[in-house]
């Protein structure tokens, strides 16, 4: 790109090139050093809790205790919540761009993207208010009937806040992200690979897994990871619909779940000074640092991917 | 691919250049915005020291937050009464009390009052000392929804023993033993607590530590103890998830229960079991003894939690306002104790009540914390 421009413009930068140019650059070292003052802040301020003895730490059995569920609680929900939500959110996708008759296909997309601009806070009293009292019964089978599986040992949340209603919670939230960028993806899918593989004598399922699949497989990647970010660090919903009064544990639909991290600092920052409110912004920390592993990972991916199917 | 990575570049110079110009709306109003209240902020940390200089002066507080809600009302009752501005922030107990040992805020609210060292501290803040007034008094009612239960007795051993689920289920003897009447259904308890640290929580522990501490075993603490219960958030939350649930028992703040249409159960007292209304919330004031070797005019309440007098009702937050009894500037002395006057009011307490829904104090404290606030002088 740079090598060609010289030669177009006859040897000189226009104006209008260093401007924007410059202002690109400056947006990406902006971006770098919001980032680093992020950072630096958190660790600042986490620094009495770093170095506090353990038993001044709540629970009184040091840092790691402490953190360790809220961080399981996290991990859970967002697990849970991208188990539900990705198969869905593909399938949603591929209905829009390749099976949906065009009318209902944008009224459908339109629907979706509608979705994804609902406030967190939104979902979070129909979390608690409707989908959680409508879970109680289905809480209260799984218990009666699988609560041999540790998953549904119960017992039954009597008002269905549990971690699984946050994570399904999670799961319709993360939803219109996740399809609305793979619809895009699916639609960039070039019409010759298509037609070329109908041409072969694939059905339309095959088609889309060996045309569509491959080729927005990276996006779908990308799409994911940035669900997953939202779940990782949402915070209104998941005060509002999660009862967290537990430790770590597998159990899905009682009411002693962990909390997750931005919830827990949600609901402990408006009392804490001093020393608890450093250990909150250790919690924070761990988000940050948790939210930069799972880009990076998702980074690889990506790259990989894209190594592997172009 | 190349038409749409242009696209998209397109796309990302229309949504930088939508937030930039976003930013540079959001610059001008704040650019604006300090110089308009840099005005009125500046006068802000001096109104303890030349404060009270116009015709009807401001006078500055901070503390409890569970006092914001009568301020509202307070705040504007006095406005129209003696024309002086009080402003309040609601940055918790502590926070408040340290504010006013240092000279920041004029009063301090706060649900505990000072301390030995505090008062020590206060000594050199306030030209005569500081005394503490309760102001605020709210019962905590322990709310359930319990299907064909329309009333519900508990000793405190009993609600101890559900609170820290050793009672687990609705027709335990111990319950079925007190009531005797009603139909308890085999059906597990929820417990519903805080998830958030709180001052109710502070108090309703206290009351469970202090009326049955061989139940209770978590002592007095502002974090919820006991795990595997159901959490939620704020007063609102819990009266929320006691509603949305059958089987569910909670504490909060009485006057949202009985907005949100639950029923509270009745705690034994002496004989008799009573249920959370002012009058008997504002009575364990007056039954209690005040705190010993307090200086003149100070009024600490010892809550007597165990207290076995008629129509009381122990679970109760009581909130304070710390005042000096001595200011440097005599006006704001003055208008400081026309304040609690007039918050200790029967006229006060009545908005205080309309708006937060607490329980008026009694004739007789309001007549003690007369004679308190006449040793509030300007000088």
């Amino acid at each position: 790109m740079t090598t060609s421009t010289p030669a177009l413009t006859g040897g000189r930068r226009r104006p209008g090139d260093r401007i924007f140019s410059g202002t690109a650059t400056a947006s990406a070292v902006l971006i770098l050093l919001v980032l680093a003052g992020v950072g630096i802040f958190l660790l600042a301020e986490a620094f009495p809790a770093l170095t506090a003895p353990a038993d001044r730490i709540s629970g009184g059995e040091g840092l790691a205790v402490y953190l360790w569920p809220i961080l399981f609680g996290t991990l859970l929900t967002a697990v849970i919540a991208m188990l539900v939500a990705v198969p869905v959110a593909v399938g949603i996708a591929l209905f829009i761009s390749h099976y949906a008759p065009r009318r209902l296909s944008q009224t459908l997309g339109y629907v979706v993207d509608l979705l994804a601009a609902v406030p967190s806070i939104v979902y979070g009293f129909w979390g608690v208010q409707v989908f959680a009292l409508a879970l109680v019964p289905l809480y209260q089978w799984l218990a009666e009937n699988l609560g041999w599986i540790p998953l549904f040992a119960g017992p039954a949340s009597a008002t269905g806040r549990t971690i699984l209603t946050a994570s399904l919670v999670l799961a319709v939230m993360i939803l219109p992200i996740i399809s609305a960028l793979s619809r895009e993806v699916f639609l960039q899918t070039p019409r010759l690979h298509e037609e070329a593989a109908m041409a072969l004598g694939a059905t339309r399922w095959e088609m889309i897994k060996y045309a569509v699949i491959p080729y927005g497989r990276s996006g779908v990647i990308s799409a994911s990871m940035l669900g997953l970010g939202r779940a990782l660090g949402e915070t209104m919903a998941v005060t509002l619909v999660l009862s967290a009064s537990g430790g770590v544990s597998f159990n899905l639909i009682s009411s002693g779940n962990p909390a997750t991290i931005a919830a827990e600092i949600a609901l402990n920052f408006p009392e804490a000074t001093g020393l608890r409110l450093a250990e909150l912004i250790t919690a924070g920390l761990v988000l940050f640092l948790l939210t930069f592993l799972v880009n990076f990972v998702a980074r690889a991916l990506v790259t990989r991917q894209k190594g592997g199917s172009t | 691919m190349r038409s749409s990575t242009t696209r998209a570049a397109r796309a990302a110079l229309a949504t930088t250049s939508a937030a930039a110009l976003a930013l540079a709306l959001a610059s001008c109003s704040a650019g604006n915005e300090p110089g308009g209240s840099g005005g009125g902020g500046g006068s802000t940390p001096g109104a303890s020291a030349g404060g009270g200089g116009g015709a009807g002066g401001t006078i500055n507080g901070a503390g409890a937050s569970t006092q914001q809600a009568a301020f509202q009302a307070w705040i504007v009752g006095f406005q129209e009464a003696e024309g002086t501005t009080v402003t309040y922030e609601p940055i918790g107990s502590g926070d408040g009390r340290t504010q006013f040992l240092t000279g920041g805020v004029d009063f301090a609210g706060s649900d505990a009052y000072l301390d030995d060292d505090e008062l020590t501290e206060a000594d050199s803040r306030c030209t005569d000392g500081a005394i503490d007034i309760p102001v605020y008094v709210s019962p905590i009612a322990i709310a359930y929804n319990l299907e064909g239960v329309d009333e519900l007795q508990l000793t405190p051993a009993t609600l101890a023993g559900i609170m820290a689920q050793q009672v687990t289920t609705w027709n335990d003897p111990a319950i079925a033993e007190e009531n005797p009447d009603a139909e308890l259904p085999d059906l597990p308890i929820t417990v519903v607590n805080r998830s958030d640290e709180s001052g109710t929580t502070e108090n309703f522990t206290e009351y469970l530590d202090a009326a049955a501490p061989e139940a209770w075993t978590y002592g007095v603490v502002e974090t919820w103890p006991v795990e595997g219960g159901e959490a939620a958030q704020g007063t609102s939350g819990v009266v929320q998830a006691v509603g949305a649930g059958n089987g569910t028992i909670g504490y909060a703040d009485a006057s949202q229960v009985e907005i949100s249409d639950l029923s509270s159960a009745l705690i034994q007292v002496g004989e008799d079991y009573v249920g959370p209304t002012p009058e008997a919330a504002a009575a364990i004031l007056d039954a209690s003894s005040r705190v010993e070797g307090r200086p003149e005019g100070d009024i600490a309440i010892e809550l007597d939690r165990t207290t076995e007098a008629a129509d009381t009702y122990p679970i109760v937050l009581v909130s304070y306002q710390i005042v000096c009894k001595g200011y440097e500037d005599p006006e704001v002395g003055e208008q400081v104790a026309a304040f609690v006057e007039y918050v200790t009011s029967e006229e006060g307490q009545q908005a205080a009540v309309e708006q937060a829904g607490n329980a008026p104090i009694s004739e007789t404290l309001r007549s003690d914390i007369s004679d308190s606030l006449a040793l509030v002088t300007g000088s």
